[in-house]
């Protein structure tokens, strides 16, 4: 489990910093890219028959924090809702194989 | 942090290593249901010696002698009697074209519950005893009940009623889209999904009888027999559709449609290794 933890973190931080970088000072057209690509990601999710319900709700909160001006809350949010339907999307392509694993035999 | 990240990256995380260790399943493995039902029963009942085969169908009440008490008193006064008796008296009121729900099904509805879902061949697809419900109101010109909600329940409830200590009977007829029906929906039941990377099989093959929050995990043996459910959390009545969607949601999954193929499909494969355990539905709970 310790093992698991660290590459968490380690993957973690490799997100937080590809978000860090384009969050300083982030401009609408910013946030609508982000947004369009959160959207495309979410979408895919569901031709894959695997969102996350936490998808949608970080893409609100992307919309909501533009709503009220704040593009570089928006653009974080943006991204991070599609670094989750890119997992759900991962999750669903690995799984393909991999429930097997689980079966009783 | 924020958590959704940690969150995703723990999926991320979490299917990356499984998917390294893995050894890759063969394509080749042949579909046997019959072996299946085999080692499922086994399973449970290695897992859990003391407790009875048909008495897996009582839920969180077979896995622990406190809850099994719980369950005696509740059933003097059982909590679905009100959805019961509403189920009955729906059932045998005449539609506004003079036909009934009887009319739709074998043996005029009555103890058949143990023989739903089932493949239909001419369809090529599950039929589920909501699905039927809804499609018997629909072939005479009624709009169809909302799949989560207390009519449903209440019909299929009275179904279950004149159905209990009858033995699952879900057969799975010579037809290859039958099988893969069933073989999707056992891909379903163990498919790891959500956000906290949980299949049904997480919860309810490896820790039935563990606490999640204040509930105790059903053995998925048998958890469908006593559908519908009545839970004091929900104070009301569930239907199977209810629960399979608040199951996906409660994982952070986004819940298809009620009767979409999936839960069609997977209601189709845990009825099946269910069989020969006694309908007892409808069933009351914590
Ligand atoms: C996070 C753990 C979890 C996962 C994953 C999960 N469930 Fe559940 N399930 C529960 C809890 C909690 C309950 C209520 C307590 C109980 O009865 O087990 C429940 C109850 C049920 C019941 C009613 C059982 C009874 O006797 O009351 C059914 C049927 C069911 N789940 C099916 C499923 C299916 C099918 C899946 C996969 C789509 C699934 N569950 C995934 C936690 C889970």
């Amino acid at each position: 489990m310790n093992r698991i933890r660290t590459s968490l973190l380690s993957l973690a931080s490799v997100l937080l910093i590809a978000g860090a970088t384009s969050a300083l000072a982030a401009s609408e057209a910013d946030y609508k890219a982000a947004l369009a690509a959160a959207e495309a990601a979410n979408k895919q999710a569901a031709g894959v028959r695997n969102q996350w319900t936490t998808t949608a709700a970080t893409i609100n909160a992307a919309k909501k924090a533009a709503e009220a001006g704040d593009f570089d809350k928006a653009v974080a949010s943006a991204n991070e809702a599609e670094a989750l339907a890119k997992a759900s999307i991962f999750q669903a392509t690995s799984e393909k194989k991999l429930w097997k694993d689980m079966e009783i035999r | 942090m924020r958590p959704a990240i940690r969150f995703a990256s723990i999926g991320l995380a979490l299917a990356a290593l499984a998917y390294a260790a893995a050894p890759s399943a063969t394509a080749a493995d042949a579909v046997d249901p019959v072996a299946d039902a085999k080692a499922f029963k086994k399973y449970f009942t290695d897992k859990f010696p003391k407790v009875k085969l048909e008495d897996f169908v009582n839920g969180p009440y077979s896995m622990d002698e406190g809850l099994h008490q719980q369950w005696q008193e509740k059933e003097q006064f059982p909590p679905y009697e009100f959805s019961l008796e509403l189920g009955k008296e729906m059932f045998s009121k005449p539609f506004k074209n003079g036909k009934s729900y009887g009319d739709c099904f074998p043996n005029k509805g009555i103890g058949i519950r143990q023989n739903y879902p089932y493949f239909d061949e001419k369809e090529g697809k599950v039929i589920t005893l909501e699905l039927a419900l809804n499609r018997c109101r629909e072939a005479n010109g009624e709009p169809p009940f909302s799949y989560v909600k207390d009519e449903m329940a209440a019909l299929t409830a009275y179904m279950a009623f004149t159905s209990r200590g009858k033995p699952f009977d879900i057969k799975i007829p010579n037809d290859p889209r039958a099988l893969a029906a069933y073989e999707n929906g056992k891909e379903y039941f163990y498919t790891r999904r959500g956000q906290l990377n949980f299949s049904c099989a997480t919860c309810h093959v490896q820790s039935p009888g563990e606490r999640i929050r204040a509930e105790v995990l059903a053995p998925a043996l048998g958890i469908l027999n006593a559908m519908p459910i009545y839970r004091s959390e929900w104070s009301g009545m569930g239907t199977t559709s209810r629960r399979f969607t608040s199951c996906n949601s409660q994982i952070r999954g986004v819940p298809f449609s009620p009767q979409d193929d999936e839960y069609r499909n997977v209601e189709y494969y845990l009825s099946f290794v269910s069989n020969g355990l006694p309908i007892s539905g409808p069933g009351a709970r914590p």
